[in-house]
C-alpha cells in the first residue's frame, strides 16, 4: 500500500463492506450519548423491539441540559423529562451513564478524553456536532443525527461515504497572549463557514505540534464549523503522555504495545490529500467576531466592517443582517465594543487550561461594573482539579459565578442565557442568531480575551495588558 | 420512511446563505422525546414576532409561500448543530424537497434519513428557481428516479445524488434493516478487530 494519511489507514481500518459505488459501511468503536439527540433513538429501538448491539462501546452522559448551580432541582420540567428519559433508556439498555450524581459528568467532549475513551485510531460517533473534538488525539471523530445514532446503536456501524482530504498547516510560532482559539477562528475567518464540507481536515505543522492536547481539542472542535466532517491531528508522544494512566487506556506492557500501534497511526511522508492550505501562525492575532457566524471575525485591533467592503450581493445582504442582529454599526473599532456578559466554558474551551489562562488575567482584579460573569468547567473532574488549584477563589473574588459542569451558556438550553439585546463574549464555539438566548449578541473570543472584556467591560487587546501574557515560546 | 419517487409542489424561495440549524429550530424546543410535533416551532424565531403574532416580512409567511412543499435556500444550508430536530421540522411543516447550490453534511444525511429529497443545484439555477418562487403559483416537479428537476416553463436540470441513497428513498427502506443483512459481516469483523 502507498503512502497514507492518518484518516486513510484509520477509514480503512473500520471498512466492514467496501463495495464500489455505495458508501462504506464503517465499524464504530465509541459511541457518546446524550440527553438531547438519544431520546427518539432508543424509542425507535423499543418499537423495533431491537437491542444495543454493543453497550460495551457506549458511554451516555447528561450536558446539555443540566442546570450548572442547584443541579438536583429542575425546575424545567421539559428538561427534568428529558434526563430522566436518559436514565431509563440507559438502564433498559444497559449503557454506563455518568449522571448529575458521578464525578466523571460532564460536557462529553470533555470527558471523553478525559476518561481515556477517546484513543487514537478509534472511530468515534456523538449525537453532536462537535464531536470532532476528539480527532485532536489522532481519532476519527463526527456529528451524526439522531437517525444515525438509533443505527449505530442497533448495529455498532455507519454507511458513509468516503470524505475528502484536505491538510491545513500551521506553521511559524504563535505571538504572545495567541490561542489556539485564535488560531481557528483565524483560519475560518478566512476560508469561510463552509471551506470544509465533504472533507476530514488534517492540522500538521509546527505551531499544531507546539500545542499541548487541550489545545488541540480546540482547534478540532471548530473543524464543524468550517463545514467539516471531521478534523483530526496525527498522534505524538503528547499525545501518549495525556493518555498515560487514564481510566480507560491500558496499562503497563498493554499500553506501551498500545503506543506502537499508535505510532503507526500518523500520516506517512509523502501521502497526498485533496487540498492542501497553508496558514503563517506568526501572523495570527487574537481574533472576536462581530457578526452571526464564526468566519464573520476580525483581529481585535481591527474594526466592524461595512457590506460594502464585501464582493457578492449575497455576501452584503448577508453582512448587512449580521449587523442588524448585533446592533453594530461598520468602522466601531472592536476595543470599543462594550459587553455585559462574560461566558467560560464549553467544550471549545473549558477545559483546566483555559482556566488557569483566563484566571490568569483576572487575578487580583474586578469585574466592571455592570458586567455579569460566568464560569462553567467542562467537567466536574476539571472543576474538582480547578479548585485544588484555587483558580474558583480567584474568579469568585474577581465578581465571577463559579458553577457545576454543563454546556450552559453555550446554548443556553439550560438556564443559563443572555437576555435579549445584550453583548456576551463568549469562549463558545457558535455567534448564530439567538444561541446564547433570543436576541442575544454573541462574541467569539478565547478564554484570556474573555476574562479581560470581563475587567474591562469591554474588549481589549491582552496583548497589551502589563502581565505577561499566555501563548507559545 | 415514506418513499419519494416524483414530487411536483410549490416552491418557497428563501434567499439567505448558511441558515443554520439553531435558526431552523431554536434549542428551546429541542427538549421534546418525540419525533412528531416540531413543524410549529420551525424557523421560530424569524417566523414570529415577540408578541407571538407572525413576521409578514419574514419568507415564509408571504402569501405565494403558503403551502410550499419545497424550499429553495442559499449555499451551506443546515449548517451547525447535528440536531435532526430541523428536519423534522421542516417535513412536519410540510416540506418534502430542500434545493440549495449546498448542503451542510450532517444535515443533509438527516434529511435523507428521514426521507427529504435535497437537491443540489448550481448558485445561477438555484437563483433562478428562488425568483421565480415570487410567482404565487410557481411549481417545480422532482423526479428522483430520473434525477430531474423542471418547472412548467421548460427550466430542466439534472441532479447527483448517491445511488445507494436513492434507492433507499424511492423504496422508503429502513436502513437499519438493510444494514441487519450484513449481520454476518459485522460480527465477523468483530471478531478480527482489536479495540
Amino acid at each position: 500500500m502507498g503512502a497514507r494519511t492518518i484518516f486513510e489507514k484509520i477509514w480503512d481500518d473500520h471498512a466492514v463492506i467496501q463495495e464500489r459505488g455505495k458508501p462504506n459501511l464503517l465499524y464504530i468503536d465509541l459511541h457518546l450519548v446524550h440527553e438531547v439527540t438519544s431520546p427518539q433513538a432508543f424509542e425507535g429501538l423499543r418499537l423495533k423491539g431491537r437491542k444495543v448491539r454493543r453497550p460495551d462501546l457506549t458511554y451516555a452522559t447528561m450536558d446539555h441540559n443540566v442546570p450548572t448551580e442547584n443541579r438536583f432541582s429542575i425546575s424545567d420540567e421539559i428538561a427534568k423529562k428529558q434526563m430522566d428519559t436518559l436514565v431509563e433508556n440507559c438502564k433498559e439498555f444497559g449503557i454506563t451513564l455518568a449522571d448529575l450524581n458521578s464525578p466523571e459528568q460532564g460536557i462529553v467532549h470533555v470527558i471523553g478524553p478525559e476518561l481515556g475513551l477517546t484513543q487514537p485510531g478509534k472511530t468515534i460517533v456523538c449525537g453532536d456536532s462537535h464531536t470532532s473534538t476528539h480527532g485532536a488525539f489522532g481519532a476519527l471523530a463526527f456529528g451524526i443525527g439522531t437517525s444515525e445514532v438509533e443505527h449505530v446503536l442497533a448495529t455498532q456501524t455507519l454507511w458513509q461515504a468516503k470524505p475528502k482530504t484536505m491538510k491545513v498547516n500551521v506553521d511559524g510560532k504563535l505571538g504572545p497572549g495567541v490561542t489556539a482559539k485564535d488560531v481557528i477562528m483565524a483560519i475560518i475567518g478566512k476560508y469561510g463557514v463552509n471551506f470544509g464540507t465533504g472533507f476530514v481536515i488534517e492540522y500538521t505543522g509546527q505551531v499544531i505540534r507546539n500545542m499541548s492536547m487541550e489545545e488541540r481539542m480546540t482547534i478540532c472542535n471548530m473543524s464543524i464549523e468550517a463545514g467539516a466532517k471531521a478534523g483530526l491531528i496525527s498522534p505524538d508522544e503528547k499525545t501518549f503522555e495525556y493518555l498515560r494512566g487514564k481510566k480507560h487506556v491500558p496499562d503497563g506492557e498493554d499500553f506501551d504495545r498500545a503506543v506502537e500501534e499508535w505510532k503507526a497511526l500518523a500520516t506517512d511522508d509523502g501521502a497526498e490529500y485533496d487540498r492542501i492550505v497553508e496558514i503563517d501562525g506568526s501572523k495570527i492575532v487574537p481574533q472576536v467576531t462581530w457578526g452571526t457566524n464564526p468566519s464573520m471575525c476580525v483581529p481585535v485591533t481591527k474594526a466592524v466592517p461595512s457590506p460594502d467592503d464585501f464582493e457578492t450581493e449575497g455576501e452584503k445582504r448577508a453582512v448587512q443582517q449580521a449587523l442588524e442582529y448585533m446592533g453594530l454599526t461598520p468602522d466601531t473599532p472592536i476595543e470599543d465594543i462594550e459587553i455585559q456578559h462574560v461566558f467560560i466554558g464549553s467544550c471549545t474551551n473549558s477545559r483546566l487550561s483555559d482556566l488557569q489562562a483566563a484566571a490568569k488575567i483576572v487575578e487580583g482584579k474586578k469585574v466592571a461594573p455592570g458586567v455579569r460573569a460566568m464560569v462553567v468547567p467542562g467537567s466536574q473532574n476539571v472543576k474538582e482539579i480547578a479548585e485544588q488549584e484555587g483558580l474558583d477563589q480567584i474568579f469568585i473574588e474577581a465578581g465571577f459565578e463559579w458553577r457545576d459542569s454543563g454546556c450552559s451558556m453555550c446554548l443556553g438550553m439550560n438556564p443559563d442565557t443572555v437576555p435579549e439585546g445584550e453583548r456576551c463574549a463568549s469562549t463558545s464555539n457558535r455567534n448564530f442568531e439567538g444561541r446564547q438566548g433570543k436576541g442575544a449578541r454573541t462574541h467569539l473570543v478565547s478564554p484570556p480575551m474573555a476574562a479581560a472584556a470581563a475587567i474591562y467591560g469591554k474588549f481589549v487587546d491582552i496583548r497589551k495588558l502589563e502581565k505577561e501574557p499566555v501563548g507559545q515560546e | 420512511m415514506k418513499p419519494i419517487v416524483v414530487h411536483k409542489g410549490k416552491v418557497a424561495g428563501m434567499d439567505r446563505v448558511n441558515v443554520d440549524t439553531d435558526q431552523i429550530i431554536p434549542k428551546q424546543f429541542l427538549k421534546r422525546v418525540e419525533r412528531t410535533g416540531f413543524g410549529q416551532f420551525l424557523f421560530f424565531d424569524w417566523r414570529f414576532k415577540k408578541d407571538g403574532s407572525e413576521n409578514e416580512e419574514f419568507e415564509l409567511n408571504q402569501p405565494e409561500n403558503r403551502d410550499a412543499t419545497i424550499l429553495a435556500a442559499g449555499q451551506n444550508f443546515g449548517c451547525g448543530s447535528s440536531r435532526e430536530h430541523a428536519p423534522w421540522a421542516l417535513q412536519d411543516y410540510g416540506f418534502k424537497v430542500i434545493i440549495a447550490p449546498s448542503f451542510a453534511d450532517i444535515f443533509y444525511n438527516n434529511c435523507l434519513k428521514n426521507g427529504i429529497l435535497p437537491v443540489t443545484l448550481d448558485e445561477k439555477d438555484v437563483q433562478y428557481v428562488i425568483k421565480e418562487s415570487q410567482a404565487a403559483d410557481y411549481k417545480c416537479t422532482i423526479d428522483l428516479q430520473r434525477q430531474i428537476i423542471c418547472d412548467d416553463s421548460g427550466f430542466q436540470r439534472i441532479f447527483d445524488i448517491d445511488p445507494y441513497w436513492k434507492e433507499m428513498l424511492i423504496n422508503g427502506w429502513d436502513e437499519i434493516d438493510v444494514t441487519l443483512k450484513y449481520n454476518k459481516h459485522i460480527t465477523e469483523f468483530e471478531k478480527q478487530h482489536r479495540l
